[in-house]
């Protein structure tokens, strides 16, 4: 008998109390499902600590909110699904501009516009990359699980901190709203994860203060005091840094799991939900002696190019399971240029995908 | 204060404004100037918002500090701001064109009364993008956009911000004189505070429709849209509200988790999928969690997924809850192992799940709801006899019971305690009575 302790609980507890554990005070955010309980548990906690937790007129509203806070000096947190996110892209945009540190979780639902509102799905993978004007990066974690949620909460704002930009939360219904019982141990403890360094990778902006220096932070190219400008090699310079400011640094960035046996020529690559259906199938295709590694991503943005190809090295063929129409393979598509075969397993009908079906993939 | 005080707020390097010849901008940004001069404040106590358009050139005037973001959204950032930091004193410039495409955040802005000053610098018309309509323009206006004059209702922003319950409202023009003097007492009114400041566009507005300071002052007439001070309340501003549930939040202990200790033990050597399958009201969901609890506390690994209708109290109802040696990687459920029917509803919804469950299966059901389309073996959920005046009310949890009772997939003990450890008092009182129904 195992007399662990163990605790019940779903993704939105968990990544709100990652949020409250890592400093974050400041919460506004719309309801939609399957985010509504990150919004109710912030609204309800951060009040007790002395923190603002609201519920804005709209998204629109809610992530200016967080904007303004976080230049005021909030450490700023929202959480919304797809529709949500298409309400916050003219934002995160600007907060890229503005360089504040902002946490966005998003868990995604099937299908566009309402869709399926109840479903889980990972169909905004590429959307939270590319939902700015410009196409400047941003960071996205995925986490696969309730711990998991817990602990890549932290790091997303330790990441958006270091890095003042927005970093996403990429998760979905089902570990949102599933309630599962979890070591209590695995909540505690972190990860082997390699450590954020504290220090800012640019300059770091103070908010404003009552008798102290002066701020002007603006959507506009600008200057480095903040004054619109027109001039080519600084709107040059400020784009190039806040492309360069996040991809220079991938490798500081990459976050992935391996579970690699020798001589495994088919290797399963997934992320968030659907990760773990590919652990059970490795389980199931292991005891019947088959060789198959594994690559979980947790760090789905920037893409952990360098140490994904390190992985490739003996492997002729990836599996990708993933609840969209393959938004991730076209990325390993592209790193893997043709030498590799690749096979999706993917499903966008309400159901996750199971390890059934990864391992009929495998025997092709 | 007043030592503090500079003798303008203008930053003087960057003059003279980059605005049209007889625009009025220039003159309401002298207003606010001249406004914080009287006040004394320190620069760095105050945040200028502006919004875009021609007014979101502003912010490079000012010594103070300055936050200039996207079209429309000035007042949410303000809004943030000022809820992070009280101390500062946030004033947003924006145009007609900001309180039209954020109207949205105008309104609600208002409505709770958050402790910012909002001065509109409403000029009829885009004059950054070459003068098309705007909400406020005047009917039969001739803009880019509407050739043959316009034909909407212009949106009265100070009436708008009156009936939404702004704290202080006035509507003024750049010529006024008391500007800031209107100025100073919208900056230290406790609450969401506005002033629609009407101006001229010289470089469309005015010349395509023959409208000039006399023309505006009529026109303020014809539309019963007077001048001056409109409302001032002593509602108390959002700032002070939230203040008040802090202090009330403070007493409350924070957010904990349920931890269940293993006490039990269980023979259970592959995973179970079970669904419960009811209708709102029979407190389905609440028998999946007891079920998942029991199996915790057996030292089993527990997922707990719930479906049910946007709309409460109608509908069906179903748990699933998967139930392993081993911690549950997959959560889904495409073939139960178990299924139980209390309510046609739910029997519905899961139709398609029973009829993948192969002859291994088990169906359970209450009375009526026997004979669906399955391979699996269906048996009626048979309650004690004893159980009987429950089944109306509390039939989920005496399902609860019967299932730990045929399955044996942990102790009937550990039902009992999930239902002591994770249900409030009464309810536990209610569900033990229930499960007792078993123990003979």
């Amino acid at each position: 008998m195992n007399s662990e302790r163990r605790e019940m609980v779903d993704g939105a507890a968990a990544i709100a109390r990652g949020a409250l554990d890592v400093g974050c005070n400041f919460f506004a955010g719309y309801p939609i499902t399957p985010a509504s309980g990150i919004l109710t548990h912030m609204l309800r906690e951060l009040p007790k600590i002395g923190g603002t937790g609201i519920q804005g007129e709209d998204e629109i509203s809610s992530i200016g909110h967080c904007i303004g806070a976080a230049t005021a000096g909030a450490t700023a947190f929202t959480a919304s699904s797809g529709p949500g996110l298409s309400l916050y892209s003219e934002n995160i945009g600007l907060a890229i501009m503005m360089e504040v540190p902002l946490v966005i979780t998003i868990s995604q639902r099937l299908g566009p516009s309402t869709g399926a509102a109840t479903a889980a799905a990972q169909g905004d993978i590429q959307f939270m990359r590319w939902c700015n004007s410009g196409g400047y990066p941003v960071i996205v974690l995925s986490p696969t699980n309730i711990p998991e949620s817990y602990h890549l909460t932290k790091r997303a704002f330790k990441l958006a901190k270091r890095f003042r930009n927005p970093v996403f939360i990429a998760t979905d219904k089902e570990t949102v709203m599933t309630t599962e019982s979890v070591a209590v141990s695995e909540m505690t403890e972190t990860p082997d994860w390699p450590e954020v360094p504290d220090e800012p990778v640019g300059e770091l902006l103070d908010p404003y203060r009552v008798n102290g220096k002066i701020h002007h932070y603006t959507g506009s190219s600008h200057t480095e005091e903040g004054h619109i400008t027109k001039d080519p090699s600084i709107i040059a310079d400020l784009n190039e840094r806040l492309r360069q400011k996040i991809e220079s640094r991938v490798d500081e960035l990459s976050l992935i799991k391996s579970d690699l046996e020798d001589g495994a020529e088919t290797l399963i690559l997934s992320y968030g939900i659907s990760a773990r259906s590919m652990e059970a199938a490795v389980n199931q295709l292991r005891a019947k002696g088959e060789k198959v590694s594994a690559l979980t991503v947790y760090s789905l943005w920037p893409i952990p190019e360098k140490k994904i190809l390190e992985y490739l090295k003996d492997v002729k063929r990836i599996i990708i399971p993933e609840m969209n129409h393959g938004q991730y393979r076209q990325e390993i598509e592209r790193l893997t240029n043709g030498t590799i075969e690749l096979v999706g397993v993917n499903r966008v009908d309400t159901f996750l995908i199971t390890p059934e079906e990864i391992v009929e993939a495998y025997h092709g | 204060m007043a030592e503090m005080g500079l003798d303008t707020y203008i930053a003087e390097e960057n003059l003279p404004y980059e605005f049209c010849p007889g625009c009025s901008h220039g003159k309401v940004l002298g207003a606010v100037s001249d406004s914080l001069k009287q006040q004394g404040l320190d620069p760095t106590e105050v945040v200028i918002v502006t919004d875009i358009g021609c007014v979101g050139l502003s912010d490079k005037y000012f010594v103070t500090h300055a936050f200039h973001g996207l079209h429309g959204r000035a007042i949410t950032y303000a809004s943030g701001i000022k809820m992070q930091n009280p101390d500062l004193k946030v004033v947003v410039l924006i145009g007609d064109g900001g309180c039209g495409i954020g109207g949205h955040h105008l309104l609600n802005a208002a409505r709770s009364n958050t402790d910012v000053t909002v001065l509109v610098f409403n000029n009829f018309n885009f004059g950054m993008t070459g003068g098309q309509h705007s909400a406020t323009t005047p009917l039969d206006s001739i803009t880019p956009t509407t050739s043959f004059g316009s034909t909407d209702a212009p949106m009265d922003i100070a009436g708008t911000a009156k009936v939404n319950g702004g704290g202080f409202v006035a509507r003024a023009t750049a010529f006024d004189k008391n500007l800031p003097e209107m100025i100073n007492k919208a900056m230290n009114h406790d609450g969401f505070a506005l002033i629609d400041i009407w101006e001229l566009c010289t470089a469309y507005y005015v010349v395509r429709n023959d409208f000039g300071r006399k023309e505006m002052m009529n026109y303020m007439d014809s539309m019963n849209m007077e001048s001056g001070l409109l409302q001032e309340t002593d509602r108390s501003s959002f700032q002070t509200n939230y203040k008040n549930v802090q202090e009330q939040a403070s007493k409350q202990k924070p957010m904990g988790g349920l931890i269940l200790e293993t006490k039990f033990s269980s023979n259970l050597d592959k995973p179970i999928r079970i669904v419960l399958a009811g209708a709102a009201g029979q407190k389905v969901v609440s028998a999946g969690n007891l079920l998942a609890s029991a199996a915790t506390l057996s030292g089993l690994w527990t997922s707990r997924r719930a479906d049910f209708p946007i709309t409460i109290q109608t509908g069906f109802s179903v748990a699933e809850v998967v139930i392993s040696p081993e911690p549950v990687l997959y959560s889904g459920v495409i073939k139960p192992d178990v299924a139980a029917l209390v309510a046609p509803e739910g029997r519905d919804k899961i139709a398609r799940l029973t009829k993948a469950m192969d002859k291994t299966g088990l169906i359970y059901f209450s009375e009526g709801l026997g004979n669906v389309d399955s391979k699996a073996k269906q048996l009626p959920l048979l309650f004690p006899e004893s159980a009987q005046k429950e089944v109306r009310k509390n039939i989920s949890a005496l399902t609860a019971g019967y299932l730990t009772q045929e399955l044996r997939l942990f102790p009937f003990e550990a039902l009992q305690e999930a239902v002591r450890l994770i249900q409030k008092p009464k309810i536990a009182e209610i569900n033990l009575g229930v499960l007792a129904h078993f123990k003979s």
